[in-house]
């Protein structure tokens, strides 16, 4: 009875387990085992089904715009000079 | 009392990345791109006294960017003709494959495809602005700039479980806000 339960556990995990496993996949930071549990869970929830599609349109359309923003160093480097003239004007 | 009104102190942490973004899609140059939004910034400040109030910060700003983008343009134009004659070498009794040699440029066939990636990274950015400062700072960390993990908790000072929780968030708000503006 305990074996099928340790079985169970190590094959199954909950909703949110996948909902983290999915948002590791999209960053390629999820290992095949977990990917194997997120696949096996995906064949009869509907959660996480419509979580899965959802997250993969989502890491598409960022892929897709090309987005850019500015790096941290860049950020501070403006951040400096804005602040030296705004102390210039007041 | 004018509908909006002016506070440059949060200037860069609300627009500089929408305005990076908006200006690189343009210009196809980082550090032409940056030094045009410094430019935008300094100008905002010395006319804030023409600032009537009718359109939002941000729409303000971009209208101040829009002619910074249009003046950069203009001063390599001169250059920019020169080119145009050096490239149109090709004489009628010429030679050659010439079709190939004429044929449209990339760019040009996928000039629609470019207006909608610009579209959609408005979209973005507008969807990214209704995040809250931890959510907004983790999302561009993580997805547009494509730091690990481990960097990204170092520097904010967060465990790695806070910033999937973070990021899990994030991504939902992103998702819903996406489907209603774009998908």
């Amino acid at each position: 009875m305990e074996d099928d339960s340790m079985k169970k556990n190590f094959l199954f995990i909950s909703c949110e387990e996948a909902f983290h496993i999915c948002d590791k996949s999209q960053y390629g930071e999820a290992t095949l085992w977990e990917k194997i549990k997120l696949n096996l869970r995906f064949i009869w929830c509907r959660f996480t089904q419509a979580y899965v599609k959802k997250n993969r349109k989502l890491t598409k359309a960022i892929k897709i715009s090309k987005v850019e923003c500015l790096q941290q160093t860049e950020r501070e480097q403006l951040i400096e000079r804005f602040n030296q003239q705004l102390q210039n004007k007041m | 009392m004018p509908d909006h009104q002016l506070n440059p102190n949060k200037w860069i942490d609300l627009y500089s990345d929408y305005l990076f973004n908006y200006t690189i899609t343009r210009v196809n140059d980082r550090e032409i791109a940056k030094d045009l939004i410094q430019e935008t910034f300094f100008a905002g400040l010395k006319s804030m006294k023409n600032f009537k109030g009718e359109a939002s910060e941000r729409t303000w700003l971009i209208s101040i960017l829009k002619r910074k983008i249009i003046d950069y343009y203009r001063k390599i134009n001169s250059n920019k003709g020169k080119a145009e004659v050096r490239m149109s070498y090709i004489s009628d009794d010429q030679e050659g494959d010439w079709l190939e040699e004429r044929v449209e440029d990339e760019g040009y066939l996928n000039a629609e495809e470019s207006m909608e990636n610009t579209e959609l990274g408005d979209a973005i950015y507008n969807c990214m602005s209704k995040l809250s400062d931890k959510q907004a700072t983790v999302f561009k960390m993580k997805t547009i700039l494509g730091y690990e993990t481990e960097t990204i908790c170092n520097e904010l000072d967060i465990t790695a479980s806070n910033l999937w929780v973070i990021l899990h968030r994030a991504r939902i708000q992103m998702a819903e806000c996406l489907e209603k503006k774009w998908f």
